[in-house]
C-alpha cells in the first residue's frame, strides 16, 4: 500500500514537473507526437487499402472464355468436365447473347454495339474455387487453358493480389520507419532526461548525500520519460484522428460523384492502446538509458 | 577470561590515509575513536582534512590505507549498493546548507524521510516535531530562499535531525553567522548530544570550544597532533 502511495506521489511530482515547463514540455510532445504520427497514419492507410485490396480479392473467380466459333455441343463439354472437378464451388455460365445484353445495358455502349452489326463477345464460364486456397484457381488456371476451343483463361483477382503483394512490402516500410523514429523518441527523452538532471543537480547530491538509493532517484526521471511518451502517444492519436476525419470529409464528397460510400476505417481500440503503450514504454526506455548514463557522474563530493 | 558483548566504540579511525590523484596527501596516518554518544570537535587550520576526515567518514570518499569503521561496519570495503542504507545513520549539517531552493520548508525537512519511506501521515508529524526543535514551526510553507542564514542553518539542522540519526556530522556549521545565531546554533547541538547522539563539529570556531570544553581532535597537515 505504502508502495503504491509512494508510486502515485512519484506520478504526482512528475506530472507536476512536466507542467512547471509548459512551453518547452508542449514543444518536446508535439515533436514526439509528429514523429509517431507518421508511422501511425501510414500504418492505418495501409490497413484502410488492405481492406479494399481483401474485399476485391477475397471472392476469386476465374473467367473462362470459349472461341468465338465454339459450338453448342462444345461448350457443354467444357460445362461437363468443370462441373466434375470437386474444388469448384460456383459454376456460372455466361451466354455470348446475355453478356451482350449486359453490355448493352450497362455502360452507354449500346450505339457503339449497334454498329458492330454482329456479336464480338464469346461464350464464358466464371468459376468460383471452393474453399479460400488460391492454389486452387491457379491450377485451374493452368489446367483449362490446354482445353479444346478454350481461348482466353483469366484470374480475375489478379491485380487485387498484385496490390496486396505490394502493400505487404510497403508494411516492411512501415516498420523500417516505426524503429527509425522509435528511436528517435528514445533520442529526444534521453535529451529531456538529460537536460532535467542537470537542472536538478543539487537535488541529486543532496539526496544521495541523506542515503537515497539509485533507484529511489532514478524513479522520478523515468515516470517523467513515461508520462512524455504517453502524452506524445495522445498527441500522435489527436493528429490520426484529426488527419481520418479531413479525409473522410473528402471522401464521402469524392464517393458521392461515383455514387458509393467511400470512408476510411478508425484504427481500432487496441491498436490505439499498442500506440500509447510503445510511445510510454519508448519514453521510459529513453529515460532510463539517461539516467544510467548521467547519474553516475553525479556523486556528492 | 569472559565473553566480551559490549559494542565497539561508534567510530574508529584507524592508520587512515587519503591521497588524491596528483599525489596530493590530505590525510596521513590519522588514528582516534569515538564512542557513542560523545561529543568531539575536529580542528584546524583550513586544509588541514577537516573536510576529507568527514567525507572519509560519511563514505563521500575512500581512504587510500587504512581503515573507517563506523558502528561495527566497515567504510572502506563497503558496497556501493550499501552506501545509501549507511548514510542514513549519519545527520548531516553543512555549512553551505544545501537546502533545495525549489521547495518549501517542509519539504525540505521530510526529504530524508520520504527517502527513507515512510508513510506521509508519519512524514508530516516527523517534520513538524524537527521544525518544533530549531523553531521553525510555522514557516513550513515558507520557501527557503525568503529565510535568514541562521534560519536556513536551522533548517539545514531540522533536516539532518528528521531522521533520528545515531551520528550528527557538521562541517563549520557556525561558519557563516554571527556571535548569536552560533550561540543558537551550539546550544542546539549541545541538547541533541544530552539525548544520546553522537555528535562530530568540524570547526575553527574558538569561541565555540571555549564556551562547550569538549574534546577536540586537532589536525595540521593531515596528522592528528597531539
Amino acid at each position: 500500500m505504502s508502495w503504491l502511495l509512494l508510486h502515485l506521489h512519484t506520478l504526482r511530482m512528475s506530472l507536476a514537473r512536466l507542467a512547471h515547463q509548459p512551453f518547452a514540455t508542449s514543444l518536446n510532445i508535439i515533436v514526439i507526437g509528429i514523429a509517431l504520427s507518421m508511422p501511425a497514419g501510414f500504418y492505418l492507410g495501409l490497413n484502410n487499402l488492405q481492406t479494399f485490396s481483401r474485399q476485391l480479392s477475397s471472392d476469386p473467380q476465374v473467367s473462362i472464355f470459349m472461341s468465338i466459333d465454339a459450338t453448342a455441343e462444345e461448350i457443354r463439354d467444357v460445362q461437363q468436365r468443370l462441373k466434375s472437378k470437386s474444388e469448384i464451388g460456383r459454376l456460372e455460365y455466361i451466354s455470348r447473347d446475355q453478356a451482350l445484353a449486359k453490355l448493352k445495358r450497362g455502360a452507354g455502349l449500346a450505339d457503339v454495339i449497334a454498329s458492330l452489326g454482329k456479336n464480338p463477345l464469346p461464350d464464358a464460364f466464371v468459376v468460383t474455387a471452393r474453399g479460400n486456397d488460391p492454389q486452387v484457381l491457379d491450377r485451374l488456371h493452368d489446367e483449362v487453358r490446354g482445353w479444346p476451343k478454350v481461348d482466353y483463361v483469366q484470374l480475375d483477382a489478379e491485380w487485387a493480389r498484385k496490390l496486396d503483394a505490394a502493400l505487404n512490402v510497403a508494411r516492411v516500410l512501415v516498420t523500417l520507419l516505426t524503429v527509425l523514429l522509435a528511436v528517435a523518441l528514445v533520442a529526444v527523452t534521453f535529451n529531456t532526461i538529460r537536460l532535467q538532471i542537470l537542472t536538478r543537480r543539487d537535488e541529486i547530491e543532496v539526496s544521495k548525500l541523506i542515503g537515497a538509493t539509485n533507484a529511489f532517484i532514478r524513479r522520478p526521471f523515468l515516470y517523467l520519460g513515461a508520462v512524455q511518451g504517453l502524452a506524445g502517444g495522445l498527441a500522435a492519436w489527436g493528429i490520426v484522428a484529426a488527419a481520418v476525419l479531413v479525409l473522410n470529409i473528402q471522401l464521402a464528397d469524392l464517393g458521392g460523384l461515383y455514387g458509393t460510400m467511400v470512408a476510411l476505417d478508425w484504427p481500432a481500440a487496441i491498436e490505439v492502446v499498442i500506440l500509447l503503450g510503445f510511445s510510454a514504454v519508448l519514453g521510459w526506455l529513453g529515460a532510463w538509458l539517461s539516467v544510467s548514463r548521467h547519474l553516475w557522474q553525479i556523486e556528492p563530493r | 577470561m569472559s565473553a566480551q558483548v559490549s559494542r565497539g566504540p561508534m567510530i574508529q579511525v584507524s592508520h587512515v590515509a587519503k591521497r588524491y590523484a596528483g599525489g596530493y596527501e590530505a590525510l596521513r596516518d590519522v588514528s582516534f575513536s569515538v564512542e557513542s554518544g560523545e561529543m568531539v570537535f575536529i580542528t584546524g587550520h583550513s586544509g588541514a582534512g577537516k573536510s576529507t576526515l568527514l567525507k572519509l567518514i560519511t563514505a563521500i570518499e575512500r581512504p587510500t590505507g587504512g581503515s573507517v569503521i563506523i558502528n561495527g561496519q566497515n567504510v572502506s570495503s563497503m558496497k556501493a549498493g550499501m552506501i545509501p542504507f549507511f548514510r542514513r545513520n549519519f545527520g548531516l549539517i553543512f555549512q553551505d546548507h544545501k537546502l533545495l531552493f525549489d521547495r518549501n520548508v517542509f519539504e525540505n525537512v521530510a526529504l530524508p524521510l520520504a527517502i527513507t519511506g515512510f508513510p506521509r501521515s508519519e512524514i508530516a508529524k516527523r517534520s513538524r516535531a524537527a521544525l518544533d526543535k530549531v523553531g521553525l514551526l510555522g514557516r513550513e510553507k515558507a520557501a527557503p530562499v525568503t529565510l535568514s542564514g541562521g534560519e536556513q542553518q536551522r533548517l539545514c539542522i531540522a533536516r539532518a535531525i528528521v531522521n533520528r540519526p545515531a551520528i550528527l556530522l557538521a562541517d563549520e556549521p557556525t561558519g557563516n553567522l554571527d556571535a548569536a545565531y552560533a550561540e543558537e546554533i551550539i546550544g542546539m547541538f549541545k541538547s541533541f548530544n544530552q539525548v544520546g547522539v553522537t555528535v562530530i563539529i568540524a570547526t575553527h570556531d574558538e569561541h565555540m570550544i571555549e564556551r562547550l570544553g569538549p574534546r577536540i581532535l586537532h589536525l595540521d597537515h593531515g596528522r592528528v597532533a597531539a
